[in-house]
């Protein structure tokens, strides 16, 4: 059984044009225009393995945005289908739901609630994630008074205590300093050992070297090559060279 | 499927609300009493001072229609923009969606029962007597919250789509101050309007928290039956009309 499955995957949007009052609506009835529509992804098949490490590269816009937010099942195809076994936590955002006028510890709780944590669950993990974050006397501060690092640490410290089968992440692979970083990369390592399916974006190649098996490169919704990152990152900044 | 626990995100996202709207206001909770006691100042100034009003206990008269009123408005028209104002975390985040409008509905609540404390104090010094039957307003305000997240599922998720909504809902809710007998008497509607005003489900809870509070009986039961079908209704509109809509809010917002 596959982790993921995309089977022809479609996804469009409808184009607003800002077309969103009532006058333009009406006047969108009685004219009977076609809707434009958008692909954002056009006919895009893989399979995933349990276990397995997918890593997704493009320009801005390709798409993969949309893949995770398919994979997340945040999203709905607009044609084929989606299928995906296992307990799934998609950080495409870190510190979703974040405020800035609640302090780190009340923002914690609001994250974990959103992210899928029980009660009982948020309250065990909470000594770790404070731990893991290295925020000391902070976490009692609004966070307004963080510095973007900051915030970026205490959401990071949020998602990797998430514990699910499947991990998607959307380029938050770079977040804050270098000592932080490899304790994240640490995290995913150790999460790729006890051998969960993980998806990730992201623009930088090192990363994706190190945590994926495979990669795919998406060009305007479409699927260009699937294969070792090594080769789909060479003819994805190869393809980008020439065609900038 | 999403793993977590609803009422967990719901006691997180109503005390998030609760403490952005005060933690940096010097008077805090007290605008939650200070609304109220504003508005029941100037209409005990207009009706008593420019329009002699002989009605005795007038203050708690006023609460009784300005507190559900005021909740509602306040709910409606908040929840009404739940989904478009959570538009981040509905495009990345897999937590049900029909969270954010009861949510906001909710942390409203948390203001109604301040202003009901309030209510029970007015009613302490006018002389007004608390007794058993006020135990009937807990089922007469959950009737309200039921009715008013029913029409908030309705309408913020067609905000997504039409935005205009939370504008008709806000002159709507201007419309209703005058609508539901706050500082008149259901008695005073002539006839052949009272028909009309019976089927205005605010108007009925009104009637229904006098009876209880002023005149100290249980509310008539011709009355709650009739709210509790137009809560029943509401909440099953808003139900499928959420439910038909909520799977496009991805591709609109």
């Amino acid at each position: 059984m596959n982790a993921i499955s995309f089977q022809q995957v479609s996804k469009s949007f409808p184009h607003h044009r800002g077309r969103m009052l009532l006058r333009e609506r009406v006047k969108h009835l009685f004219e009977k225009r076609q809707t434009e529509t958008f692909y954002a992804l056009k006919n895009v098949s893989f399979d995933l393995r349990p276990g397995e490490s997918l890593g997704v590269v493009g320009s801005n816009g390709a798409g993969k945005s949309t893949l995770l937010g398919l994979a997340a099942q945040i999203a709905r195809p607009s044609a084929g289908k989606v299928i995906v076994n296992g307990r799934t936590a998609a950080l495409l955002e870190l510190g979703s739901g974040f405020h800035p006028d609640l302090t780190g510890v009340e923002n914690v709780y609001l994250n974990a609630s959103l992210l899928g944590f029980g009660r009982a669950q948020t309250k065990s993990l909470f000594p770790e994630i404070v731990e893991f974050a290295e925020l000391g006397d902070f976490m009692q501060e609004p966070l307004r008074t963080y510095s973007s690092g900051m915030v970026m640490r205490l959401a990071f410290s949020v998602a990797v205590n998430v514990d699910p089968d499947i991990l998607i992440i959307d380029e938050v692979l770079g977040v804050g300093d270098a000592a932080f970083q490899a304790k994240c990369f640490d995290r995913i390592r150790a999460f790729r050992r006890a051998h969960k399916t993980f998806v990730c974006v992201s623009h930088a190649k090192e990363p994706l070297m190190e945590i994926c098996d495979t990669a795919i490169w998406l060009d305007h919704g479409e699927m260009m090559m699937q294969g070792s990152v090594e080769k789909v990152w060479q003819a994805y900044t190869g393809g980008a060279a020439v065609s900038a | 499927m999403w793993s977590g626990e609803y009422s967990f995100v719901l006691k997180n996202l109503v005390l998030k609300d609760f403490r952005i709207r005060y933690r940096n206001m010097s008077l805090g909770v007290l605008w939650s009493l200070l609304n109220p006691l504003v508005m029941m100042g100037v209409l005990i100034f207009v009706f008593t001072k420019i329009f002699p009003n002989p009605r005795p206990h007038f203050a708690v008269f006023l609460l009784c229609g300005l507190i559900p009123l005021s909740f509602f408005q306040v709910a409606w028209s908040s929840g009404t923009g739940a989904i478009l104002d959570n538009a981040g975390l509905i495009k990345k985040v897999r937590v049900p969606r029909v969270l954010f409008p009861i949510a906001s509905v909710l942390s409203n609540f948390v203001h109604l029962f301040i202003q009901l404390g309030l209510l029970a104090v007015v009613a302490l010094i006018s002389g007004v007597h608390i007794t058993l039957n006020w135990l009937w307003l807990p089922v007469i305000l959950g009737l309200e919250v039921v009715f008013a997240s029913g029409l908030v599922l309705a309408t913020s998720s067609l905000n997504v789509y039409v935005r205009d909504t939370r504008y008709v809902v806000d002159s709507f809710n201007t419309v209703l101050f005058w609508l539901v007998p706050v500082f008149y008497d259901f008695a005073f509607v002539p006839r052949k309007y009272a028909e009309i005003y019976q089927y205005n489900p605010l108007a009925a809870l009104v009637l229904a928290m006098r009876q209880v509070i002023l005149l100290g009986n249980p509310p008539a039961t011709v009355l709650m039956l009739k709210a509790v079908l137009v809560s029943c209704v509401s909440l099953t509109l808003g139900v499928l009309i959420f439910g038909r809509l909520k799977d496009q809010f991805y591709d609109h917002l």
